[in-house]
């Protein structure tokens, strides 16, 4: 293999690079990028730098021990990825331009849903990438009366919390009775919503949107509600979850449902890896068809993924954990949890608002939840991956 | 190897205490405490891991 090709210039695209170097690739690497920046961190996006506390100079993704430029790699940026030709190998991109490869790594990611019929207005955001985030900041700078937040999963509530603590006034609009039923269940649902109202977001639940009012040139000045009323707003931002990058691998062989679908140890065609928001892939661990939308498991599927390339022949079996940051309170998630699952708090309280719930599902405890709790969630984790009996993890 | 850390940045994820246990512990009070300033050199593979892994690239390695 002399020929690499990185498709996504993302977090688990820029692993996948730094790892292949870590392990003594010296051929050439190509990493083909649709945004025009260089791989950064979007974690701060919802945080940090909407708050302003941070410049975007601090999101580039650095390699240890190295200089981005030790890497050598070709960057090309700012162009997307338009098919794939498994048969010639080559990527072909928007601009017409072939790319042979020999070996690929596909780490597009994934992009925003939007509503359906959701129409283009000047403040009517959505949140993926930095551009998204500095338009988004520019209009909290102005000192918005209200911002409308559609979409209490994490990447809404984080935004209603960064603006809620700018001192801007916030609607958190749920469609469902409590925010993160289907991923947490209702107990620890509730709590989720309710520390927003304790910091003073207007949470409405069970409520949808209608449509969006505008003042006849393009600019937000309403959202209409499905319970008949109407909040008016000067911003708006749609949280409603993201979808993988697989329409430019429409037609090329790869199987494509919910996200490339790869083997176990994460390769999906004969010299083709993908890792991060697009890659479905059966995790052992689980017994499951997993696609994971997390910092952490972009960056270790990426290096994964690269490893396999270079012909290390591995299951990917990871428990996959992220965390989310609103107001004082740290949200952790180890593993799987769904709303059918056992719930126990096994630290703490749910009143005191530091609390660690176990999740627990056929025997086993599959799932973790803390709120600034961090040391227990590591070490229900590591039972977890061990695949621990639920009544053994409440024995600890 | 000289591990040091950004504490102001550092909000105890303990992504950093799983990569290298011998080096980093978040305690019951959930603060990360550096047990090891200087470790040894066998450990430098676990502590790129740790730095690598840290969600606030809060820690550095300095030789």
């Amino acid at each position: 293999m002399r020929q690499v090709v990185v498709v996504g210039a993302s977090l688990a695209g820029f692993r996948a690079v730094e790892e292949l170097r870590h392990q003594g690739y010296d051929g050439s690497i190509t990493v083909i990028g649709a945004e025009a920046h260089l791989p950064y961190d979007r974690p701060p996006l919802s945080k940090q730098i909407l708050a302003g506390t941070w410049e975007a100079d601090r999101l580039p993704l650095t390699a240890i021990g190295k200089d981005i430029a030790d890497l050598d790699v070709e960057w090309r940026l700012g162009v997307a990825a338009s098919g794939l030709d498994l048969g010639a190998r080559q990527v072909s991109l928007g601009d017409g331009a072939r790319v042979p490869y020999d070996g690929l790594v596909i780490a597009t990611g994934a992009g925003v849903r939007t509503l359906p019929g959701q129409p283009q207005l000047t403040g009517l955001h959505t949140l993926r990438t930095l551009d998204d985030c500095l338009a988004l900041r520019r209009d909290l700078d102005a000192g918005p009366q209200r911002v409308v937040v559609v979409g209490a999963g994490f990447i809404g509530a984080e935004v209603a919390a960064t603006a809620r603590q700018r001192g801007i006034d916030v609607t958190l609009l749920e469609a469902l009775a409590t925010p993160l039923q289907r991923a947490l269940g209702g107990e620890i649902g509730v709590v989720c919503g309710d520390i927003h109202r304790e910091h003073g977001v207007d949470l409405r639940l069970s409520t949808g949107v209608a449509g969006f009012d505008d003042d006849g040139r393009g600019r937000l000045t309403a959202i209409r509600l499905t319970d008949g009323s109407t909040v008016a707003a000067d911003v708006a931002v749609v949280g409603v979850g993201v979808a993988p990058n697989t329409g430019w691998l429409a037609g090329s062989g790869l199987v494509l449902d919910n996200g490339v679908v790869c083997d176990a140890t994460c390769l999906a065609a004969p010299g083709v890896v993908a890792a991060g928001d697009i890659a479905r892939w059966p995790n052992n661990l689980f017994g499951e068809l997993m696609r994971v939308e997390h910092w952490e498991n972009a960056q270790e599927q990426g290096a994964h993924a690269a490893r396999r390339l270079l012909g290390q022949v591995v299951p990917y079996e990871p428990v996959p954990w992220f965390w989310s940051d609103q107001y004082d309170r740290k949200i952790q998630l180890a593993g799987r949890s769904s709303a059918d699952d056992d719930v126990q708090i096994v630290d703490g309280s749910i009143e005191e608002r530091r609390f660690v719930a176990l999740y627990g599902r056929a025997g086993r405890v599959v799932g973790v939840l803390g709120m600034n709790r961090p040391r227990p969630v590591m070490e229900y984790r590591q039972l977890i991956a061990a695949g621990t009996s639920w009544a053994d993890a409440l024995a600890r | 190897m000289r591990v040091v850390v950004d504490f102001d940045l550092c909000e105890s994820n303990a992504l950093c205490m799983q990569a290298a246990p011998e080096v980093f512990e978040v305690r019951d009070d959930d603060f990360l405490y550096v047990l090891q300033e200087n470790p040894p050199e066998e450990l430098r593979s676990k502590v790129e891991e740790a730095v690598r892994r840290c969600p606030k690239q809060a820690i550095a390695i300095e030789d």
